[in-house]
């Protein structure tokens, strides 16, 4: 039986939502989210040719401030947090010259 | 005690702040590492503010609408105390720079929170079984679950720990642990509470809501933390009806709307009766019974899950490792650190739905998923719309069955998600939804009735649900000690 989404998708989504999951949770994964999209292709029974998405339930829109500045919140409020950090910097791994897959 | 008694009891000089929360204390002492309701107790700093309450209400302070009352909330909701986990490894640890709207309404009435309360992981969940901390176990059956994602909340009042307190719901996370656990609790219309502070899962689908154990209470609550704030641009500016003085409302002539499609395969017989018996009542009262349809519920759990888990898997980006949470210890390079850090630092289920999400988004799929679900949504919407033109409330079940015992659904994801079925409509249309107590089962596991109503409604389900109340004395039992 061909799964609706096989391994290689799930290390492929895994990759885009950036989820390290072990070989287990790969096989697990493409199990169980194959069964819930094949539930989800019911939606496929319904016409909606000419029906408009709803992204929101409420009919407001370009809720806008005026462009005016305001306090936010301090550098010290924002790095208390941080799991490392160095003179006022959130401290990352390097960036730059590595291959990223 | 219940909200509006400790609150007249602390006004009137007959209980001290100090007296609440110490007895709230003891009760979440003496009960929580059975039941597993609270992540964090806040108990100093809950003495600390009861004292200088009592100490300005002496002095002649005049009292704010919840003085002195302990309250709690759910732990997705930010908290400059304390910290705020969303029941997750990936924020363990973690304090919110800030304190929620909601949060600060509670304080600004002379409320006093306690702690914060257990939740399924990022409140992802319908059982609170996905916390990464513990479970929450109902206090009616402590083999069986709170109903999720707010279940700790929810056995925080049900337990007699706190007179109210509050959660979330996305797709029925108040309304159907209200329900197994015997209390009342209320989802209000999208917009009508801020979510500035409230950790996000489904933008479009979230608010903040209630538990209490009486509709006066629930009227009490809402009142305070409903109204507009610039700081969420996805809350209204509409006035806040001032919910306690309002119901007095009669049912004679009430049009109560129900859908056959409530009422059909899968609802256990028990449940089917205590509902069926709730809106007897009604009829018997005066209210007049419409037999309405909403024919596109059948697709209401498809459609749902796919806008939650796109809006999650968006929501949910912003955990990296970077700037606070969890982060891996040994990262190769900065695509590690992220993946490891999330693959480490967050549940299965929360997984689950990222994964989900990312693949109805991605590029091939958006339109046959997401899009399309959007489209439906729209139906759905417009099913409801059509509903309130002929009816003022619409009365069904809250959730398939009672109570179901730890462990027992966990290893089927969807068959978790069927069981939201009832609920998860009106957070796709944006309405609002309560559930109230409507009986027991003959295991004596709670039963709720769920009643919903158009946008900012609130003031008429509220009305419907205490009238129902005076009527009944379900929400009068305690579970066993």
């Amino acid at each position: 039986m061909s799964e609706r989404i096989d391994e290689q998708q799930v290390r492929h989504v895994a990759l885009l939502a950036r989820l390290k999951l072990s070989e287990q949770e790969t096989a697990r994964f493409s199990r169980e989210l194959s069964a819930i999209l094949d539930y989800f292709e019911q939606l496929n029974q319904l016409d909606t040719a000419e029906v408009a998405p709803t992204a929101h339930p409420l009919p407001i829109c370009n809720v806008l401030r005026a462009d005016e500045i305001r306090p936010s919140i301090d550098a010290r409020a924002a790095l208390a947090n941080a799991p490392q950090q160095e003179s006022g910097f959130f401290r990352v791994p390097k960036v730059l010259d590595h291959d990223s897959a | 005690m219940q909200l509006n008694e400790t609150v007249q009891a602390i006004r009137e000089r007959r209980l001290s702040c100090v007296e609440a929360v110490e007895a709230s204390l003891r009760r979440i002492e003496a009960s929580n590492a059975r039941l597993g309701a609270f992540v964090t107790v806040d108990g100093e700093r809950a003495l600390r503010q009861a004292r200088e309450l009592d100490a300005a209400l002496i002095a002649g302070r005049q009292p704010g609408p919840l003085a002195g009352a302990p309250l709690a909330v759910k732990d997705n909701m930010c908290t400059s105390f304390g910290t705020t986990t969303c029941g997750s490894r990936i924020l363990q640890g973690f304090k919110a720079p800030y304190d929620a709207h909601v949060v600060e309404r509670l304080e600004q009435a002379g409320a006093i929170i306690v702690g914060k309360t257990n939740l399924d992981e990022f409140a992802m969940g319908s059982s609170t079984e996905n916390s990464a901390l513990f479970p929450t176990r109902n206090p009616w059956d402590p083999d069986r679950v709170p109903g999720g994602s707010s279940g700790g909340s929810a056995v925080a009042v049900a337990a007699g720990m706190v007179p109210a307190a509050l959660g979330s719901d996305t797709g029925g996370s108040i309304r159907q642990p209200a329900s197994m656990c015997g209390i009342v609790g209320l989802k209000p219309t999208y917009g009508r509470v801020s979510r500035y502070g409230l950790v996000a899962y489904g933008s479009s689908l979230d608010q903040i809501g209630t538990f209490s154990r009486t509709v006066a209470d629930t009227a009490l609550l809402a009142r305070v933390i409903s109204g507009h704030d610039p700081r969420d641009s996805t809350s209204v500016d509409h006035e806040v009806p001032d919910y306690p003085t309002l119901l007095d409302q009669p049912l004679k002539g009430l049009r109560i709307g129900v859908a056959a499609e409530y009422f059909g395969e899968g609802l256990d017989e028990q449940v089917r009766a205590r509902t069926t018996e709730a809106v007897e009542l009604f009829r018997s009262q005066g209210a007049e019974l419409v037999d309405i349809h909403l024919p596109h519920m059948k697709y209401a759990v498809a459609c749902f899950y796919l806008v939650a888990m796109a809006e999650a898997s968006s929501n949910l980006a912003r955990y990296d490792g970077v700037h606070y949470g969890y982060r891996t210890p040994r990262p190769d390079d900065v695509i590690d650190l992220y993946a490891a850090s999330r693959g480490e630092g967050f549940g299965t289920e929360v997984k689950r739905r990222i994964m989900l999400g990312t693949y109805a988004l991605s590029s091939g799929y958006y339109d046959a998923y997401y899009l399309k679900a959007l489209k439906v949504r729209t139906l759905i919407k417009r099913d409801f719309d059509l509903a309130f033109e002929q009816v003022d409330t619409i009365a069904s079940p809250v959730a398939p069955t009672t109570a179901f015992c730890l462990g027992e659904k966990m290893d089927d994801p969807l068959a978790m998600y069927l069981a939201d079925i009832y609920t998860l409509s009106a957070n796709l249309a944006g309405i609002c939804g309560l559930s109230v107590p409507c009986g027991f089962d003959d295991r004596g596991l709670p039963v709720g009735l769920q009643l919903m109503g158009p946008p900012f409604a609130e003031e008429r389900l509220l009305a419907i649900a205490h009238q129902y109340q005076l009527r009944t004395d379900f929400h009068t039992r305690t579970p066993p000690e």
